[in-house]
């Protein structure tokens, strides 16, 4: 390789080099704050080294698995409200609103709102997360021993 | 090592080259793109979860992929256009932008169409979708910066430069949805395990990724042809063929 082309290739090498350098850096400098939404733990526990809080009011997304058998809708009215949990603390999510129709019991969702309380939010937004996992539904049933059912639209009066 | 590389940064022997692979790649990718897409959207079963609407996948898991391959592409023969200064690897930037930026465009409409009806939005400025958004104006500002100067050798220095520089945002987006929690969902097949999919709907994704790959190939081999013969109009060989072709068709 002749002495212009090594140093070309030096130069265009260490660019890339000092430039993934300063990325990486910046990227790990902002770490959280790129993260879409809180988890129930964050939002309790804290966020990042100094255990930062979300201060009531404030205007955040949280995440996590709406919790079994918490869903609550009002009879008259849109309005619901759902535990959310990640691994340990419970979030309640108060909403006024359509859900997604992959919104249901066990299922990941984003719900952006504001916070009124230490454990409770007021959303204006829910989103339904899915995973990464596709298959037919007799495969899930006999994989994940789930029965698939669509969700249900109407609830029966007197249902909680 | 690469010596056996030399003949094809000669213009004319390129352009045989992928005249070659043209005629192979164009009607196989076609061949292969309907073959996915018409199983893909119209002979799998539906998922247990999300019914019908993930078909989808089929176009945008594989338009989603090969928008980064591309991209990584683009970056090879920006680098070999910085380095060894070849003319045929400055050309090839321009060729392959724009196709990258198609491809681009498609995932990010197709997974806008998908995150409608299943996640119940358009669009969330999560780590994922955001730094895709980031490829396409990366793609743009290539082909917006190639044809910036009215010096053509400054504008593919220039385009060269923020291809290669570019490349960063590639581990960003595939890595945005483990290292941050995102609306998007993690990989399904771009990973060091098992594929996350049924057999039956996962044979029909990588035809079609492979179909995609083809088309890419053959739309490659299309447009660095033109550029060729674009650069290379006053040169006798480029007369000759084009006598040739006048020939061929009278």
């Amino acid at each position: 390789m002749n002495p212009r082309r090594k140093q070309r290739l030096l130069a265009v090498s260490g660019i890339l080099v000092l430039l993934s350098g300063g990325v990486g850096a910046m990227l790990y400098a902002l770490n959280e704050n790129v993260d879409l939404f809180y988890t129930p733990s964050q939002l309790i526990d804290g966020l990042g080294e100094d255990k930062k809080k979300p201060v009531v009011g404030q205007r955040l997304r949280i995440g996590g698995m709406v919790v079994k058998g918490s869903v609550r809708r009002d009879e008259h009215s849109l309005k619901v409200s759902f535990d959310l949990v990640d691994t340990g603390p419970v979030v309640t999510v108060h909403y006024d609103g359509i859900l997604p129709d992959l919104f249901r019991e066990g299922q990941g969702i984003v719900a952006q709102g504001t916070l009124l309380d230490a454990t409770t939010i007021q959303a204006t937004e829910v989103l339904a997360k899915h995973d990464e996992n596709y298959m037919p539904p007799e495969v899930a049933e006999a994989v994940k021993g789930i029965k698939h059912v669509a969700p249900k639209q109407t609830y029966p009066a007197g249902t909680p | 090592m690469f010596k056996w590389l030399d003949p094809y940064a000669k213009p004319q022997v390129l352009f045989a080259t992928l005249l070659w692979w043209q005629r192979w790649l164009m009607p196989l990718s076609i061949v292969v793109l309907l073959l996915g897409t018409v199983w893909g959207l119209g002979f799998t079963p539906a998922d247990y979860q999300q019914g019908d609407s993930y078909r989808i996948i089929h176009v945008h898991v594989p338009a989603a992929i090969w928008s980064m391959g591309v991209y990584a592409w683009m970056a090879i023969a920006a680098f070999i256009a910085l380095v060894w200064q070849v003319k045929t690897a400055q050309w090839a930037i321009g060729a392959i932008a724009p196709i990258g930026a198609v491809y681009t465009l498609i995932a990010l409409f197709t997974g806008a169409a998908w995150g409608k009806p299943m996640w119940g939005t358009w669009w969330v400025w999560d780590a994922r979708l955001t730094s895709e958004l980031i490829l396409l104006f990366l793609f743009l500002g290539v082909m917006a910066l190639q044809n910036a100067f009215a010096d053509r050798q400054t504008g593919d220095k220039a385009a060269a430069v923020l291809a290669v520089v570019g490349v960063v945002n590639l581990p960003i987006i595939h890595y945005s949805v483990e290292w941050w929690n995102t609306l998007h969902q993690g990989a399904t097949i771009t990973k060091f395990a098992k594929p996350s999919m049924d057999p039956s709907m996962l044979w029909p994704l990588l035809i079609c990724i492979l179909g995609f790959a083809l088309l890419f190939g053959a739309l490659t081999c299309l447009r660095l042809r033109t550029a060729i013969l674009q650069h290379e109009a006053h040169r006798p060989w480029v007369r000759q063929y084009v006598q040739e072709q006048q020939h061929a068709t009278v």
